[in-house]
């Protein structure tokens, strides 16, 4: 049948590419190989040529594959599945980007770029070492292009493409015996609406970065074994693990902003198995580079080094089946789903994890080690044993991740305990304070031998000081955070003490240790910067409080229960809510029609007059086949802390504001007088003059006047409502009360005539619904600290590789 | 021995220790019948809810959630959760409900929803769509 209105030539083009870059990627990966082994000059010119060409093949398929896809997806190409499934005709053009990374495939093409601007990196600079770290490279990208091929070998389906047609994919749907079926497909699914986020623009690419880099210490790793050049390797290396380290953190750490700014989880980090899975090959890496480091300067732990990097690596790997084989789908809020490609995924890891560690345990006799005990004066002890807790901790960290895997290798039943946050913060709590004090007195001891008294006399006031702020902290920043027990208070103040004993001894050691040098100091700094990552997740995580803890409905034994989760707060238009230090009003809704997000502002107003200020909390309409709503959060930010809320229920805004139209009657009362309204009756029983109680905490310096009054429905239920008139400043406040069980608004509005004792009271009927939002507010105190020392390491890791660059194209020169 | 070994033995001592620790909280995806069975235990619920048998009113308690959750088997139990109702749970066709019994309810920490709009079942989905829109 022939169709009306399709374009197939993209399609087709990209199903080109896909198979051009698998061959092409499989021909470098060859004749790199065969360079490395070669040893005659000319032979291996041709070779070379060869493999660059066959890469550079590579690279453009790769690119064109991009270049389809988003033409695809930006001219609205329905007859496509990726586009017809991740993107819609209404989303803005800078989201165009994120629905590449919405669907696993163009996840795999983003990866697949990053190599292959790192390879060229490699090319360009590597010299001796192209041949061998291209091999494992070009390797790589067979194994992504196959990821993305789609083809039937031999009835198995190997990757999935991302240039098939809606129509082979649903071949039984009956529109598709229509040739003009098109036309009845008239928009996409959409991008989920969490992904509608500015960060998601940034934070997968950068992430990928991260993800991508983390091959190239392997492939010096698996250089070196494979080379029996033990030694060589080690240097060109460590700007490497620094540059996929900075990269990484710093994608994994945007992440977690997507989270603050864009999730509702109510906070930048939850312990979800997909954040752990990245964490996880960062801080082996980083093990890696500190071992690293520690055999350039003293010849030890070569083969920790070598493990490190190639265990960073197969996390990757692991990682990547965790978060696509939709093995977490249990466990995590945002894994992808499953495509069927599990065999595959696994395979990906087998590929790399078997040969590299054979390699590796046929080489191991010879890997050069040191026999000697390792001074404990010495920076590598403490160093190795730094590497060492970081590598543990991830170990940890993956292994209770994996509990789904065990399941299905197993066969087992198991579910993640009551409390697997907890678990996560009681044991990495430890981790942080060894690892604190380990980055700040390492860097006082030198390789090899240091006399203990250079060490203490250098390490001494930085150390005091260290003291003396963790000492202010603990008395005046009124850390008290008591879910967990006294042990985890204390175990918080020590890690505080770690991270800021880590801030100020590497800042001081710029100048102790390096007499001022900046241009040396890039690990200083990164030290530094990562102290204060550890200082503002202490203390924005144990002083985060909630402001709209809500008591309603609680049994009084559970109220002051700090677990229990009554955490969010109702309010109705236009009535202030009390919360905390604010009274908070939720005044208007508005649609903003180019994001299509509806903003609430949220008035929040300091009881103590100092402040007042909006949030806008915003939702947004899912993407077709889900219903409902997604919330975005909103915060305020101060020096020292965030206001943050956002909305959690909401019921159906256009229905109540075709029924919301009523207002205020006024009626002049006196005590005594009884009122009716639609469903009742209510008196006015007393007028309390500032009153002292329960529910009101007035002064006798305060002017205020409370209302009494039980509502009485026809029913015969009673409630009791108490509207506020205040002077505050000179100026009135009034502070409406309601019951909402009968719809009902009082207010309190002014002192009609003092003598006849009448006073006026609003009332207010609504006609069953009443428009109002419920949400969650938290104050974090100090986030500001974590956000700074994340942009400090990453700063200080590229200072220590534009560093090292330096320093070895000057040991060249000479 | 080597100071490093040592270290090392007692540090990997500790993280299996940790990981123990951990197994021995983990719990189990429970059935009505079996999650009654052990009260008070934190277990994972694997159910559906009843049709019309939620009741929530954000405007008196936003932090009360109560339905009927019905399993596999048919067996059913009533569920309480504090907190709000989460988008779409009308919609889901698979619960996972992590908390315990207490009494005569499920005593609700946590709703993870597998929601038709999940990938494979919103194929399916999206396949009535299109269907609608031929017709």
């Amino acid at each position: 049948m022939e169709f009306v209105g399709e374009h197939l030539l993209p399609g087709q083009l990209g199903h080109f590419f896909a198979i051009l870059s698998l061959v092409a990627s499989l021909v470098a990966t060859f004749a790199f190989f065969k360079v490395t082994n070669i040893k005659e000059i000319n032979e291996k010119k041709s070779w070379t040529r060869l493999a660059r060409g066959a890469f550079l093949a590579e690279t453009i398929s790769v690119i064109a594959l991009f270049v389809t896809l988003y033409y695809i997806i930006s001219n609205h190409l329905f007859e496509y599945k990726y586009a017809w499934q991740h993107s819609s005709r209404s989303l803005q053009v800078e989201y165009l980007l994120s629905c590449f990374w919405e669907g696993q495939e163009g996840s795999f093409m983003l990866w697949s770029f990053w190599h292959c601007v790192l390879g060229w990196i490699l090319i360009w600079r590597a010299k001796n070492w192209e041949a061998p770290v291209m091999t494992v490279l070009s390797f790589a990208q067979f194994t992504l292009a196959t990821m993305l091929v789609g083809i039937y070998f031999f009835n198995v389906k190997v990757g999935s493409s991302p240039f098939v047609l809606l129509r082979n994919e649903m071949d039984n749907a009956p529109i598709f015996s229509q040739p003009n079926y098109l036309e009845f497909v008239k928009d996409g699914n959409g991008l989920n609406a969490l992904l509608q986020n500015y960060w998601m623009v940034i934070h997968p690419p950068i992430l990928f970065l991260g993800f991508a880099s983390t091959i190239v210490p392997f492939a010096y790793a698996m250089a070196g074994l494979w080379t029996r050049d033990h030694n060589g390797w080690t240097k060109p290396a460590i700007p490497w693990a620094a540059f996929s380290g900075g990269i990484l953190g710093l994608g994994i750490m945007m992440g977690a902003a997507w989270a603050y700014e864009s999730l509702t989880f109510g906070g930048y980090w939850a312990w979800d198995p997909v954040e752990n899975a990245s964490l996880v090959p960062w801080m082996v890496l980083v093990a890696g580079m500190h071992t690293n480091l520690i055999y350039r300067s003293s010849g030890y732990s070569l083969k920790s080094t070598y493990v490190f990097y190639i265990l960073a690596f197969m996390l990757v790997l692991y990682s990547t089946f965790l978060t696509r084989s939709g093995v977490l789908g249990d466990t995590s809020v945002h894994a992808f789903t499953d495509l069927g490609m599990n065999v595959q995924l696994v395979l990906f890891m087998l590929v790399f994890l078997v040969p590299s560690f054979t390699l590796f345990f046929v080489r191991s006799k010879e890997i050069p080690t040191i026999k000697r005990e390792e001074n404990t004066y010495s920076r590598e002890f403490w160093m190795f044993i730094g590497s060492l807790v970081l590598f543990l901790s991830a170990f940890v960290i993956i292994v209770s991740t994996s509990l789904p895997v065990f399941n299905k290798i197993l066969k087992t039943n198991w579910a993640v305990g009551e409390d697997p946050e907890g678990f996560h913060n009681q044991v990495q709590i430890f981790v942080a304070i060894i690892i604190g004090l380990l980055t700040a007195v390492t860097q006082y001891l030198k390789y090899k031998d240091t006399s203990k008294s250079y060490f203490w006399r250098k390490a001494l006031i930085p150390t005091i000081m260290a003291v003396v702020l963790t000492v202010i902290i603990a008395i005046w920043g009124n850390i008290s955070y008591d879910k967990k027990g006294i042990g985890f208070l204390i175990a918080i103040h020590l890690g505080v003490f770690a991270a800021v004993y880590a801030v100020v001894a590497n800042a001081a050691y710029i100048w102790v240790g390096m007499n001022g040098k900046l241009k040396a100091a890039g690990a200083s700094i990164a030290h530094v910067g990562f102290g204060l990552v550890l200082v503002g997740i202490l203390i924005s995580s144990s002083k985060k409080t909630v402001l709209s803890h809500n008591t309603t409905g609680m049994s009084p034994l559970k109220v002051g229960d700090k677990e229990s989760p009554l955490e969010n707060i109702t309010l109705i238009k236009g009535i202030p809510t009390d919360m905390g230090k604010y009274m908070v009003t939720f005044r208007k809704d508005t649609l903003n029609e180019r994001d299509r997000k509806r903003y609430y502002e949220i008035n929040f107003r300091a009881k103590d007059g100092k402040e007042n200020f909006n949030l806008y909390p915003d939702i947004i309409e899912n993407n077709k086949g889900s219903e409902g709503v997604t919330p975005n959060p909103d915060a305020r930010h101060y020096w020292h802390k965030d206001i943050f809320t956002y909305l959690t229920f909401l019921a159906n805004p256009e229905k109540i504001r075709a029924q919301d139209t009523t207002t205020f009657r006024l009626k002049n009362v006196a005590v005594g007088d009884t009122l009716f309204y639609t469903n009742g009756l209510m008196i006015l029983n007393e007028v309390l003059v500032n009153p002292n109680n329960d529910k009101f905490k007035f002064s006798p310096q305060d002017t205020a006047l409370v209302l009494d009054i039980s509502v009485i429905s026809k029913e015969g239920n009673r409630f009791k409502a108490q509207p506020v008139l205040q002077i505050v400043d000179g100026a009135v406040q009034v502070l409406p009360d309601t019951v909402m069980a009968q719809s009902l608004v009082l207010q309190f509005n002014q002192v009609k005539d003092q003598e006849k004792g009448l006073l006026e009271l609003g009332v207010k009927e609504t006609s069953g619904v009443l428009d109002f939002v419920t949400l969650k507010a938290y104050e974090f105190p100090f986030i500001n600290v974590l956000w700074i020392g994340i942009i400090l390491t990453v700063i200080g890791f590229f200072m220590s590789i534009a560093h090292r660059l330096n320093l070895m194209a000057r040991e060249k020169k000479s | 021995m080597k100071k490093t070994h040592i270290i090392l033995l007692v540090l990997i001592a500790v993280s299996i220790a940790v990981l123990i620790s951990f197994m021995g909280d983990v719990t189990t995806y429970d059935t009505v019948t079996s999650a009654k069975e052990k009260p008070g235990k934190f277990v994972h619920l694997i159910a559906r809810m009843e049709q019309n048998s939620m009741q929530y009113d954000p405007l008196n308690n936003p932090n009360y959630l109560s339905f009927t959750a019905v399993d596999s088997l048919g067996n059913s139990i009533k569920v309480v959760y504090n907190n709000t109702k989460p988008t779409d749970i009308e919609k889901s066709e698979r619960l996972v409900l992590k908390g315990k019994v207490e009494g005569d309810h499920f005593e609700c920490r946590d709703i993870l929803l597998k929601c038709p709009s999940k990938y494979k079942d919103d194929m399916n989905a999206a396949k009535k769509e299109l269907v609608s829109a031929s017709e």
